[in-house]
């Protein structure tokens, strides 16, 4: 592997740019290089593993078995991809991605990075997007307050910087992921005072029809082992049907409805989570289709057998293309670059079938206990499209639950793109990334139509910041001078 | 507010960093982010947001929310939670907007 660490030391153009240090980045972009291409992996932090894999070669954690040993068998996967022949510019952000049919030399798209405070444009023939997924936003009154963060922000803290929160801490959603994060939060010295679990009681009766793949999964034991322990160590409170951040300027305490019961509990830091997300932003900037997925209801990117999207030339790999987890991400990269190694003629067909056949047996056996697992956690309605009138649901720009149903119903918005120039919800810096899918569900309940109708923002570069600064320095080509020079 | 873990730590540990938030001389740790290094030092609200001037602090701590946007050496809109603490640092709390700075 080849560590970049400035702009000017990328060649001008690569056969494959891969988008993402996370399993799916890693495996695609140490694949496609062993099978001759010349490769490049671009990753906006300082060092590679992505999200579920963060900082698994530096953690400063001593006590190894504070985390599973899932998460570092991830640094056998960074290993491997350190001794393939790619390139690798960590600290690295890719703001724009735009199909380039002028490059004399076959170049498909061109790529805006920034590193340091530099921006260049360089050419990719094809593009592997592997940025992951997101928390799921979780908008309930007072989620704004200092002191409320997402599950996924205590287990990078752990990770990275082997803290955890101080004080009286309550989790509260659904999903496996908070059962993890409470007992290592809670092996870690970490004071849990409750666990408030908001899975709603009538998921079990349809899920139970998928519960035979389940156990056959590698994780369902280890899945089931982990609720057990948890319940039995911790306060653990199910069937919780409202939530609410309270405090002044910070958070002081949540307040709780089960049934008809009420109850407040004094904390000092909530972790929220109801399950991840696709990110789609960079995917939708570059034009590639998404459909709206019903059982796991979230959007995902359209693609074909080799994970190839709407657009030739980008293939999308990992729970970026749809949430299924670390071991199926890498499945995933790999296929995904086999199917561009024989695009770009580095491997016939007959050797791209025979390589990719084992890897797609075993992505189906990765993704057995799936259908289950997306059954009982979606979420219910009220922490989808927030009742209160006074929840936040653009953090960026403030605007309300209340706001967006009033423009919903009297101004018949037709979808979240409409809402946004009324509003302004989406036009902040976190480009929708916090308030799209919420926007939607809102507008969805409040119009009687689905959200597939209702469709998502339409994005545009850049995806990330990116100063005009850096943005004037770039250099020019004549074509572009003439364009504006009269 | 964050503590760190008292347990034994690896190898992988970094030096102690000297750095500042509004003027508080602060000890953090190489190779944490500063947002890190902020919630170890029981910062809670690190900017104002523009519209209404509401206190917030780092959320995702993944570069996704835009929440731990905050001031450093005279620069504005840096993402806390993306930048990795440095020795000296001047970190400030955003009160609102980004002020674009004077060219010197």
């Amino acid at each position: 592997m080849k560590a970049l660490t400035a702009l000017g030391q990328l060649d001008a153009r690569y056969d494959l740019v891969v988008v993402g240090a996370g399993p799916a980045g890693l495996c695609a972009a140490g694949k496609a290089a062993d099978l001759g291409l010349a490769v490049l992996l671009v990753d906006e932090n300082p060092t590679p593993g992505g999200q579920i894999y963060r900082a698994v070669t530096c953690s400063p954690l001593g006590e190894r078995a504070l985390l599973d040993a899932d998460y570092w068998r991830g640094a056998e996967l960074v290993a491997q991809f350190e001794r393939s022949p790619a390139s690798y510019a960590a600290r690295c952000t890719l703001w724009s991605i735009e199909a380039d049919a002028t490059q004399p030399d076959g170049a498909a798209f061109e790529i805006g990075l920034s590193l340091d405070g530099c921006a260049r444009l360089i050419g990719a023939r094809q593009l592997i997007l592997a940025t992951g997924a997101q928390e799921r936003p979780f908008p309930i009154p007072g989620w704004t307050l200092p002191g409320v963060m997402s599950a996924g922000a205590a287990q990078i803290a752990l990770k990275s910087a082997a803290i955890v929160p101080a004080g009286r801490t309550v989790l509260a959603g659904c999903g496996p992921l908070l059962y993890l994060l409470a007992r290592q939060l809670a092996a870690a010295g970490a004071e849990i005072v409750a666990l408030l679990d908001t899975t709603p009681r009538s998921h079990w009766l349809p899920a139970l029809a998928a519960l035979p793949d389940f156990l056959r999964s590698p994780y369902a034991l280890k899945g089931l082992g982990l609720l057990a322990q948890t319940r039995r160590k911790l306060r653990c409170v199910a069937g919780v049907s409202a939530l609410a951040a309270q405090g002044q300027g910070q958070l002081a305490s949540v307040r709780f409805e089960r049934g008809s019961v009420a109850q407040t509990i004094a904390c000092d830091t909530l972790l929220l989570h109801q399950g991840v997300i696709p990110s789609v932003n960079l995917a939708n900037a570059a034009g590639c289709a998404h459909d709206f997925n019903p059982l796991q209801h979230c959007w995902q990117p359209r693609l074909d057998g080799w994970f190839v999207s709407s657009i030739p030339g980008i293939a999308i790999a990992g729970d970026g293309a749809g949430i299924g987890g670390a071991e199926s991400a890498a499945l995933r990269g790999a296929i995904a670059a086999l199917g561009v190694a024989q695009g770009l003629g580095g491997i016939d067909p007959a050797r791209r079938e025979r390589e990719a056949a084992p890897l797609r047996a075993a992505l189906g056996r990765a993704l057995w206990g799936r259908r289950f697992l997306d059954l009982l956690y979606r979420p219910a309605l009220q922490f989808l499209a927030p009742p209160q009138d006074e929840t936040i649901v653009c953090r960026c720009e403030e605007v309300s639950a209340g706001q967006i149903r009033d423009a919903a119903r009297r101004l018949r918005v037709t979808g979240p793109n409409q809402m946004k120039a009324f509003l302004r919800c989406g036009m902040g810096p976190c480009q929708g990334r916090l308030c799209g899918p919420t926007v939607v569900d809102l507008i969805a309940q409040t119009q009687g139509r689905t959200p597939a109708q209702v469709g998502y923002y339409r994005l545009r570069p850049p995806v990330k910041p990116v100063t005009l600064a850096e943005l004037a320095a770039l250099p020019q080509t004549e074509a572009a001078i003439a364009a504006v020079l009269r | 507010m964050f503590k760190t873990l008292s347990r034994p730590r690896s190898d992988a540990v970094g030096a102690r960093l000297a750095f500042s938030f509004d003027g508080r001389p602060l000890s953090g740790r190489a190779g944490d982010s500063v947002a890190a290094a902020l919630l170890t030092n029981g910062v809670v609200v690190c900017r104002e947001t523009p519209v209404s001037g509401a206190p917030r602090a780092p959320y995702c701590m993944m570069g996704v929310c835009f929440d731990c946007l905050v001031v450093i050496d005279g620069v504005g809109n840096r993402q806390g939670c993306m930048l990795p603490l440095r020795a000296g640092m001047r970190v400030e709390t955003q009160h609102g907007r980004r002020q674009i700075e004077e060219p010197r």
